[in-house]
């Protein structure tokens, strides 16, 4: 091919394609930090299993492991350490770049000039991003099962359903991010007051109910929480409430839907039609 | 059915006469709140013309480029890019585009040749022609050499080049420049004319806007002089030179302390006395002979200067201020 296609082509396809061109892109930058990612998506989970699955495990194990449904203390913490994991990586991906995108480097400014449209710029960051949480918890999953930590068939599911908890948490993230105009240590904050308690109490290392009602309710907002309990039931079993399991459904989908709604409509108003 | 090809035959020719203006403004106006950033300007720019919208910093030229883009939307007017309104078809508008903003916005983490190639995806143009294509913009902004070098890596004027380069992945017919040499220093701003220049002469069409009246003189077939928003002017840089100012000016220096009071003992030597705070300019149209007239009422300055007339005169002359505070 010569010369390019006519500009109705172009305006064709990016109205059609346009949201997959800006992925592609992200996807490149990624890609220059290929190995950093698969570093972290390795190592950490190596760390984490070793450390709390293995180490913490044989005390927990040894002394009254029953409050734990059954299975051991590694078979329990896998799922939360696995959708913790999603959700800390989609607190830096939904945070700073943002910041980065409409201030400091001014990057969405780029596409914006061509005919891609805002909502498009948005919804590129965020496919990129999902496709990166998916292949990282695909990974993590492929070392929690070689640990043995997945009895059930269905565990690999667990990596979609961290996909989706990095989403819930992330995007609503995102929708601040964007309307941030002034960096005065706002992600600091988040990561403290937010991503760590979330960490903490969301039945990660113990069951949410061995906690007094007063903190408890941390949980039930926290898209940890129902992406572990959903990771549970998918990996070892876990007996839930089939209603339960359903409203962590509609929670992670529903959380994940409002954050991509808010960004879309800050997308647009910071950048103009 | 013979009517309908009489008619199409009498439009095309029509075309051919007279080509439609690549873009026509009209009225065009935005405010933000009661701030009225461009305030009811009209224009047309006809295929092939090098337009310029000349006017200091917050004249209003960065939000009609931002509205012709159609990543800004106007609060009045009509405004038609190739025939398309931009508020309503903005993509199909930025698809004939290739622009330049003023703050270049390239993916410092890509390498430079990888910022062409992402750059030409958004128009949905294939790897096929991205690949050689990118060789041919790096050559032509002559950077070949630093293909593979990180954006981060360039300097200011190599990354400006870069931006231009890479508007014109899409082989745009019309390029936007949003103060394309500003910050650069005068070697870098020389090679980015000359680029700008040959794609002038391949019949590209240019909008650019600037605050340097040396670059609106170098590219500029026609400009508008913009000042608050509104146009103070509107010709060929020639023309609006001899319209509106002498064919020399005298510059005159005598300290600051005198420039201001010496305005009257200067009274009746050429057309007219400027008098700025760091000099006092005499347009006339012969400079020589002005100085002359000086130095015969025993009035010494520091230095003089005789030179021809340029566009930062007529801006002066149009709203009493320089261009570059």
């Amino acid at each position: 091919m010569t010369s390019a296609h006519p500009p109705a082509v172009s305006a064709s396809r990016a109205k059609r394609w346009g949201s997959f061109f800006y992925a592609e892109q992200v996807l490149r930058v990624m890609r220059g930090y290929g190995w950093s990612v698969f570093l972290y998506s390795v190592g950490q989970p190596v760390a984490y299993l070793f450390a709390m699955g293995i180490g913490l495990a044989s005390l927990v194990d040894a002394h009254g492991g029953s409050v734990f449904g059954g299975v051991n203390y590694l078979t329990f913490i896998a799922p939360a350490l696995l959708v913790s994991s999603a959700v800390m990586t989609a607190s830096g991906d939904f945070s700073y770049p943002i910041m980065d995108g409409f201030k400091w480097r001014r990057v969405f400014y780029g596409p914006h000039a061509s005919p891609l449209v805002p909502r498009q710029i948005a919804a590129g960051h965020i496919m990129a991003s999902a496709l990166k949480f998916l292949v990282q918890s695909l990974v993590y999953f492929a070392i929690v099962a070689m640990f043995g930590a997945s009895p059930s068939p269905w565990g690999w599911v667990s990596a979609i359903v961290a996909t989706v908890a990095g989403l819930s948490f992330g995007l609503p993230l995102m929708a601040y991010s964007s309307t941030i105009t002034k960096d005065s240590g706002q992600f600091a904050l988040v990561q403290r007051f937010i991503v760590v308690p979330l960490f903490l109490f969301s039945g990660t290392f113990f069951p949410l109910d061995s906690l007094p009602l007063g903190v408890r309710w941390i949980g039930w907002i926290s898209p940890v929480w129902h992406g572990t309990q959903l990771g549970r039931v998918l990996t070892y079993g876990l007996e839930e409430n089939p209603v339960l399991t359903l409203a962590h459904i509609v929670f992670l989908v529903g959380a994940a839907a409002a954050g991509w709604t808010l960004t879309r409509r800050q997308f647009v108003r910071r950048m103009g039609a | 059915m013979h009517n309908e090809a009489t008619r199409s035959l009498s439009t095309s020719a029509s075309f051919q006469m007279n080509p439609p203006p690549v873009i026509t403004a009209e009225n065009l106006t935005k405010s933000y709140g009661e701030l009225t950033a461009v305030d009811g300007i009209s224009f047309e720019v006809p295929a092939g013309e090098s337009f310029g919208l000349l006017g200091p910093n917050g004249a209003g030229k960065s939000t009609t480029m931002k509205m012709i883009g159609g990543v800004s939307q106007r609060t009045s007017g009509k405004l038609s890019i190739m025939g398309l309104d931009p508020e309503t078809h903005g993509p199909e508008v930025r698809a004939h585009l290739g622009v330049v903003p003023q703050q270049d916005n390239l993916d410092e983490e890509l390498k430079v040749r990888e910022n062409l190639i992402v750059y030409g995806r958004y128009f949905g143009l294939p790897l096929s022609y991205l690949r050689p294509k990118a060789d041919e913009l790096l050559e032509f902004a002559q950077l070949t050499d630093k293909a593979k070098s990180r954006v981060d890596a360039l300097s200011g004027g190599m990354k400006r080049r870069l931006t231009i380069a890479r508007s014109l992945i899409n082989e745009p017919k019309v390029l936007l420049l949003d103060e394309p040499t500003t910050g650069l220093d005068p070697q870098a701003r020389h090679i980015l004319w000359d680029r700008l220049f040959r794609l002038k002469e391949q019949g590209v069409t240019l909008i650019l806007t600037t605050h340097y009246m040396d670059e609106a003189e170098q590219l500029c077939d026609r400009l508008i002089v913009v000042d608050k928003g509104r146009i103070m002017a509107e010709g060929s840089p020639a023309s609006l030179i001899r319209e509106y100012s002498t064919r020399e000016v005298l510059e005159l220096r005598f300290g600051s302390e005198r420039n201001a009071t010496i305005g009257a003992e200067l009274e009746g030597i050429g057309e007219r006395v400027e008098t700025l705070p760091d000099r006092v300019l005499i347009y006339a149209h012969d400079g020589e002979s002005a100085l002359e007239q000086v130095s015969a009422r025993r009035l010494r300055p520091l230095t003089s200067l005789v030179r021809r007339s340029s566009l930062e005169d007529v801006f002066l002359r149009l709203t009493g201020r320089s261009l570059v505070d």
